[in-house]
């Protein structure tokens, strides 16, 4: 199944190469202090932001984890956007974004010691500085296994090599490098995979021939006949469709709790708004990346399906070369580089090939760029070395240990990535992660903005029983068929969900649950120890209104932005339905 | 600090004409655009890289003149 690649594709790569690093190199002598190089000093337009904001996002593991997921679930997989990240973008945007930014935490945190003390503080730093290097060890792992198969590549050669060009420009250029670059990378992803799409869909019939070819396939599965190319359709039993979930999972679990989770806490991604130059422009990032997120299942998912249908084709290449697991079923996350193998020739090879190395670069710079501000801020800043008073002085400081983290941190993902190694569906995976430590995260900061009377204490003790709870029901569960105990059943076996995804979504319903009730529990028999003036700009009943922006076009203001947002999005649901 | 359309036009620009070139270089090579059922797709994508650099380059010098 080796595919080879020609010189012309190689030296796309190495002109791709010698541009972010060039970008780094160039961006290096505005690197002045720790406020440049971790925070970006607060100065990117919005539409860079925005789409930096969209790129970390788009890492390899959910170019190549959505792009399997289509060839698993069909169509039924753009719930992981339409309604799975467009509402919870659009109300960071809105309701959560005025006090993050106008908070001037540098780290989500940070605004947690604002809102609430050192401790919560503490407990989201070092769980969250754990996530982001195990998130990007994992993906550095899954590439260079594939690279490795496919390619031929030498597995410790590509490890390597791509940590070290992300290491280059991220040491160079920090924050403002990875953002500058996250830009760069959004186009190279988004023009690397175009000609794959076309040419597949052309493959097949358009999409009216491919709804004709899955027509037997899914019957064969026992599913109706248009399963694969619809959305809410067959989702009214779990059993009917194949994600496995019903309406009410997909919609509370998903599209609420693991996408609010996601979306309106995670620091890696909320970080990019954080840099945009003012409050109106972080209001604005996140919708102004909402928009290509909505058409990204076109890029990555549909061809994910069409994979299906060349699957069960079984007189092509394709079908016969496709890797297949222990078990005979195929091995999801080669979906995208078997598509690329299929359909291009010499040349565009080489632009899908580095589409795929962009993707993961933006998704490991993303890492690096918020663990070394966690690690700078929030640990070392807090529990090391605090501040001298000498503002020029610890700017040099923090920027010193900032460039040190973030070869650590580097260093730590390598690590990690030599450790991961049997994880089946990683995005499954990394949803299990995410789960555990986004979804209580979400009840403590959502309480902590709309209620003042949250405290403290009833915050730490939220977080920790949300984050306990959720372990303990991993642990007591399964999906039907697991042999591995990462996959849940380490304690015991109470329950048995038909698919992994299912028992997925109920670990972060129940995480969100615990959270919030004993947060709120606890906030009635625990003192308030912040006084209303400490709040101020913090919680929403304790800052004033915002300036008046109706004077702008409608476009310029975020609810103008919004409504255009969630338009396009229920016309795409409606449209596939 | 930069513009960042400049880089990005000017890679895009690069590999736009490199691809451009290559595609053309291959047109007679039948053979290797069976894969892409028989569309030189180097060609398109070549010219459309190319076109995006140049209006990425073009907003960025018309940006620095206001």
């Amino acid at each position: 199944m080796k595919v080879d690649l020609s010189w012309i594709d190689y030296l796309i790569m190495i002109i791709y190469f010698l541009f972010v690093l060039g970008i780094g190199w160039f961006l290096r002598k505005f690197m002045k202090n720790a406020n440049a190089f971790l925070e970006a000093g607060r100065s990117m337009p919005a539409w860079v932001a925005g789409l930096a904001f969209i790129s970390t996002n788009l890492g390899a593991l959910e170019v190549m984890g959505m792009t399997g997921s289509g060839m698993k679930y069909g169509m039924l997989t753009t719930h992981f956007y339409w309604i799975g990240a467009i509402p919870a973008m659009i109300f960071l945007a809105l309701f959560m974004m005025p006090f993050y930014y106008g908070s001037k935490a540098r780290s989500v945190p940070e605004f947690l010691k604002l809102r609430y003390d050192e401790k919560t503080r503490g407990l989201n730093a070092i769980l969250f500085a754990v996530m982001t290097v195990l998130a990007s060890g994992i993906s550095m792992y899954a590439l260079a296994i594939l690279m490795e198969n496919v390619l031929g590549w030498n597995f410790n050669m590509s490890l390597w090599v791509s940590a070290l060009i992300v290491l280059g420009y991220t040491y160079l250029g920090g924050l403002s490098s990875a953002i500058y670059n996250e830009v760069l990378q959004f186009f190279i992803i988004v023009i690397g995979l175009l000609p794959l799409v076309f040419l597949a869909l052309k493959d097949v019939g358009g999409w009216v021939g491919l709804k004709a070819q899955l027509a037997p396939i899914s019957q064969a599965k026992g599913f109706a006949a248009d399963t694969f190319t619809t959305t809410w359709k067959y989702s009214g039993a779990a059993g009917s469709n194949p994600l496995g979930v019903e309406w009410f999972g997909i919609l509370f679990g998903l599209g609420f709790v693991l996408s609010f989770g996601y979306w309106c806490t995670n620091f890696l991604i909320v970080q990019r708004a954080f840099a945009a130059e003012s409050k109106a422009a972080a209001r604005k990032v996140p919708l102004i990346g909402a928009i290509p997120k909505m058409f990204i299942p076109f890029l990555i998912i549909v061809p994910g399906i069409i994979a299906l249908a060349l699957f069960n084709n079984p007189g092509i290449d394709f079908a016969k070369n496709f890797p297949l697991d222990a078990a005979g079923k195929p091995i999801y996350d080669y979906t995208i580089i078997m598509l690329l193998k299929q359909y291009l020739p010499a040349g565009v090879l080489g632009l899908g090939i580095t589409a795929l190395l962009a993707s993961f670069m933006s998704g490991m710079a993303g890492n690096v760029s918020a663990f070394n501000t966690v690690w700078t801020y929030d640990i070392y800043q807090s529990y090391i070395r605090p501040r001298s008073g000498n503002e020029e002085a610890d700017g040099k400081h923090y920027l010193k240990v900032g460039r040190i983290a973030t070869i650590f941190g580097i260093l730590l993902s390598i690590a990690s990535a030599y450790i991961a190694s049997k994880f089946g569906n990683i995005m499954d995976f990394l949803q299990t992660i995410f789960s555990l430590i986004n979804a209580p995260l979400f009840a403590v900061i959502f309480l902590g903005m709309f209620w003042k009377r949250t405290t403290g204490h009833a915050a730490f003790t939220g977080l920790l029983a949300g984050f306990l709870l959720a372990l303990l029901h991993h642990g007591l569960t399964i999906p039907d068929g697991a042999t591995t105990l990462v996959k849940g059943g380490w304690i015991a076996v109470l329950h048995t969900y038909p698919v992994e995804m299912a028992q997925n979504f109920w670990t972060a319903i129940i995480a969100f649950g615990v959270s919030s009730v004993v947060t709120v529990g606890l906030t009635f028999v625990t003192r308030q120890k912040k006084s209303d003036e400490e709040l101020h700009g913090l919680v929403y009943s304790l800052t004033p209104r915002e300036l008046n922006d109706s004077h702008l076009p409608w476009y310029e203001r975020p609810a103008g932005l919004a409504i255009l947002v969630g338009v396009i999005c229920i016309v795409l649901t409606i449209m596939f339905w | 600090m930069v513009d960042i359309r400049i880089p990005i036009g000017l890679m895009f620009t690069i590999i736009g004409i490199l691809i451009t070139v290559f595609g053309f270089a291959t047109m007679s090579n039948t053979g290797m655009y069976q894969k892409s059922l028989g569309i030189n797709v180097n060609i398109i994508m070549g010219i459309l890289m190319l076109v995006f650099g140049l209006v990425m380059l073009y907003f960025a010098r018309r940006k620095k003149k206001v």
